[in-house]
């Protein structure tokens, strides 16, 4: 029961608390719907063009185990600590929500920082959006998924100034529990991308 | 590629047509015009109070019907300008590259910035009405819908005159959209135009979806919902599924264009066809959202001015339901004979014949509810009478052309054309006046006057038929759609002739329209009635127009046709009784019509190519989203119970001491 003291007289779903926060994360939940629909035209547009190499380099000269398996733990220990800052917003614990979620953002800014390391080195070797198709739907795809990260932590920052000028309020934890849902969200495309673009891209 | 040069396309004012310097002239001078009103009334203030910041849905939706009024007169120009060409054969009024830009912002025009804002215009003005709720979910969103469905048809509008249109046609097939084929700005016009347009489009439903879903007043159980909040729902939810994928189809389009990627370019290893796949899966859908919602207003319409209960509920909303599952399913049909073997165009037949079926079924609901109904022929039930034949007129020849090998005969043909204008006109145009006229005392406390309008309605329709009955017979005739002129002795000659003089009585229908409404803007009584068409839904029991909060109190429901219910029984659907509270109400704000601004910077950079400018505008759109983060803390007032008890005595004296509320006017 010592954890129940530190309670900053919140209730236990302070995010569900007001009648505006239940309508907009339930609003979310159909973005993300409509988000689902984009990221399967995407994916599908991947899947029709992955062979269309167009004599380019194909997946498997380009793709780099190690890289790609670092990418991936990056991003699914950021949505763990997601998590954890989420629980510790319901617990009503500021520090923690602001350990963890800063904790979430620097993976986030790893992940990009690989990310952007490997379209780099992609272009280096002559990879570019417009050598193939099967390169077209690889980086748009995958930016497509970065760019949602990106704006991800820009969001995240700004929630985390709110939460730090305002403490945790039934506002700003609806907040919070949103952009987590977000970042879960991408978290799991990732997993799609990860055996659909990077696994299958190997053994192809 | 430098993507920071700035390059300038090759004549970006548009100068020389004769036919182009007239709009640039009126264009400034319709400017000109409003600037020196608003300043010389001092209305500029009043501009941004009430309208350019305001989340109100009612507002909202006035706007949006407003700019599709006007999207129509533009098509609407663009229709009798490709008429005038197409009168006699080898006519020089255009020369064919202009027609092809005609037709092209003829279709997008018509279709995404005139039937879809019209319609969600109209559920703007009645959903939160009918389901007895003070407001949509989410009121800024609702603005920054509308600013950017604004935004968008400004950039696309403005083609015409700064740079050239597009002109590879509403479906913007590739090859021909591609860089290669069609280089220049035109193409980018329509990709930004309709991406902006789109990620609005697709906020309005989720929008919808939530505030049909969540904002009910309590005991409006689903299956006790109105018709038209109904096929809103059901609108919304296509919406959802189908919008992302005309972002996904657009966006790679500009990437090709843009950035020299190969998705749909043969060479590089693209596919041209993944862009009529891509685009039919929005555009079928599509189709079904700008007709349900018309179908939910002629459902409205009928059941008030038959004075009967709608005719089998259930399976109204079975049907529609059914037909947005299966709008999903058909998106072949728009091409058939590009090569997609017999298998895979039986199948899709089938699921597009398949489509008649619920469709059919609402028809003879309508019939059923109509059936020894006290039939009352206002305007509005004027234009759901006619919209039955002529929706059926459509929907028949659309299962002729669902049948695979006759659509090797009537694709690309006028036979075509017709069909989907006759469901385009005769349901979604009728079902939006019908809409227009039923709404409108809501909206403004009076009626259109009925006896111009009733002239309009049968100049229009009859212009209508005598249009689209001679291209259904020249399309069998041989004649394809989207040629610019034609040869003597083909035997086309005189259908086209005729059609031409329907456009005309159209747009002469179209003149007695706006005549109309600017007749009794200027002469109607204000009676300010609630109830004026003796309604059966909730938005018939509040004051016309309503106060900003909607309801003072929120109803209770207790079955269908809830005021109906009510003044039989003599009873009132608002608890009376029970002391009034204060309201909480969303503020005004500027960050919609801001970031739309910043939206159109954007896409109008973009457009041209011109990278920073595009960077910067996406900046000002990200700089107002951050705003609005740190700043929606305290975007609620209250409104205090003494307002709501002046506004109650206001009303009644509006009304002439007689309140609507618990009386049946007749029957
Ligand atoms: C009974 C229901 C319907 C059936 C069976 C049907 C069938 C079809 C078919 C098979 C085509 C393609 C023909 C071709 O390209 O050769 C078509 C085109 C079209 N239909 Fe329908 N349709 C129906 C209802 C509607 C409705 C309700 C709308 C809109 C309100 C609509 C709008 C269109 C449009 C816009 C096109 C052509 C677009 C273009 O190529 O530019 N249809 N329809
Ligand atoms: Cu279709």
């Amino acid at each position: 029961m010592a954890e129940l003291d530190q309670k900053v007289n919140l209730p236990d779903f302070p995010e569900y608390q007001t009648e505006d926060g239940r309508l907009k994360i339930f609003g979310f939940w159909v973005f993300l719907a409509a988000e689902v629909v984009l990221f399967s035209t995407l994916f599908a547009t991947y899947l029709v063009f992955k062979d269309q190499t167009a004599g380019g380099p194909t997946a498997k000269d380009l793709f780099e185990v190690k890289e790609f398996m670092a990418e991936t733990l990056i991003l699914l220990t950021s949505s763990f600590t997601c998590g954890l800052a989420t629980l510790k917003m319901r617990l009503g614990q500021k520090k923690g929500v602001l350990m963890w979620m800063g904790l979430t953002l620097l993976l986030g800014l790893g992940f990009m920082v690989m990310e952007i390391g490997e379209f780099i080195k992609y272009v280096g070797e002559g990879a570019t959006i417009g050598t193939s198709a099967f390169l077209s739907a690889f980086y748009v795809l995958l930016s497509t998924h970065g760019v949602h990260v990106s704006l991800g932590i820009l969001w995240v920052s700004l929630l985390l100034i709110q939460v730090v000028k305002r403490g945790l309020t039934p506002i700003t934890s609806r907040k919070l529990f949103i952009a987590g849902l977000y970042w879960h969200f991408l978290d799991v495309v990732w997993i799609f991308v990860f055996t659909a673009v990077y696994l299958t891209g190997l053994v192809s | 590629m430098d993507l920071f040069d700035m390059k300038m396309p090759d004549q970006l004012i548009v100068w020389g047509n004769p036919l182009i310097n007239g709009a640039w002239i009126s264009i400034i001078l319709v400017t000109l015009g409003i600037v020196f009103v608003l300043t010389k009334y001092k209305k500029w203030r009043w501009l941004w109070d009430e309208w350019l910041t305001t989340v109100d849905h009612k507002k909202i939706g006035i706007m949006y019907i407003v700019s599709a009024l006007l999207m129509l007169f533009r098509g609407g120009v663009d229709a009798l300008l490709m008429r005038i060409q197409l009168a006699l054969p080898n006519l020089e009024f255009l020369d064919a590259q202009h027609y092809n830009e005609i037709f092209t912002t003829h279709g997008t025009v018509m279709i995404i910035f005139m039937a879809m804002p019209f319609l969600i215009g109209l559920m703007n003005v009645a959903v939160p009405l009918q389901i007895g709720a003070r407001d949509v979910a989410f009121p800024t969103l609702n603005a920054i819908s509308f600013w950017l469905f604004f935004a968008g048809a400004l950039l696309f509008n403005l083609s015409f005159v700064i740079g050239g249109s597009p002109d590879a046609g509403w479906t913007n097939y590739v090859p021909l959209a591609g860089e290669e084929l069609t280089p220049g700005i035109g193409i980018n016009y329509y990709l930004w135009g309709l991406q902006i347009s789109g990620i609005g489009t697709l906020a309005t439903g989720i929008n919808f979806l939530v505030t049909i879903l969540k904002m009910r007043a309590p005991g409006m159980t689903l299956m006790r919902m109105p018709m038209f909040t109904w096929s809103t729902l059901i609108t919304s939810v296509i919406i959802v599924f189908a919008f992302p994928v005309l972002t996904v189809a657009l966006a790679l389009l500009t990437f090709d264009r843009l950035l020299g990627a190969h998705f749909f370019t043969i060479d590089g290893g693209g596919m041209p066809m993944m862009w009529a796949n891509l685009f039919w899966i929005w555009g079928h859908p599509e189709v079904y959202i700008v007709i349900l919602p018309a179908f939910g207003i002629f459902s409205e319409v009928i059941s008030t001015f038959a004075r009967k209960r709608l005719f089998g509920y259930s399976a109204m909303v079975v049907s529609i339901v059914a037909i947005s599952a299966l709008s999903f399913l058909v998106w072949v049909h728009h091409f058939f004979t590009m090569g997609n073997g017999p298998w895979i165009n039986s199948v899709f037949s089938i699921t597009t014949m398949a489509i008649a079926i619920p469709t059919g079924v609402k028809v003879f609901n309508w019939l059923f509810t109509m059936y020894k109904g006290r039939i009352e022929f206002t305007t509005p039930m004027l234009w759901s009478l006619a919209f039955i034949p002529n929706f059926i007129i459509g929907g028949v020849t659309g299962v002729m052309l669902a049948s695979a090998p006759a659509d090797y005969q009537y694709h690309n043909s006028y036979f075509l054309i017709s069909h989907f204008h006759y469901v385009l006109i005769g349901g979604t145009v009728f079902g939006c006046l019908a809409g227009l006229y039923y709404w409108w005392p809501k909206m403004f406390g009076f009626k259109i006057n009925e006896r111009i309008s009733k002239w309009a309605f049968w100049v229009f329709v009859i212009g209508f038929n005598m249009t689209f009955i001679p291209m259904y017979l020249v399309g069998l005739k041989g004649m394809p759609r989207r040629i610019y002129t034609y040869r003597e002795g083909l035997g086309w000659t005189g259908l086209n002739f005729i059609e031409t003089v329907g456009t005309f009585v159209m747009g002469a229908g179209f003149v007695l329209l706006v005549w109309a409404i600017i007749y009794s803007i200027r002469h109607a009584k204000r009676d300010y009635e609630s109830d004026p068409w003796n309604g059966r839904t909730l938005e018939w029991a509040i004051a016309s127009p309503p106060p900003h909060y909607n309801f003072a109190r929120v109803p209770r429901i207790t079955g269908q046709d809830p005021l109906w219910r009510a003044k039989k029984k003599g009873e009132t659907i608002f608890e009376e009784k029970t002391p009034l509270k204060p309201i909480h109400m969303p503020n005004h704000t500027g960050i919609p019509a801001v970031m739309a601004g910043f939206w159109f910077v954007a896409g109008f950079g973009f457009v041209f190519e011109w990278i920073p400018v595009g960077l910067a505008g996406i900046l000002g759109v990200l700089l107002c989203m951050m705003w609005r983060s740190l700043t929606d803390y305290h975007d609620h007032h209250e409104v205090p119970v003494t307002e709501l008890r002046d506004a109650a005595a206001e009303e009644i004296k509006n009304a002439g001491g007689r309140s609507a509320r618990g009386v049946v006017n007749d029957g």
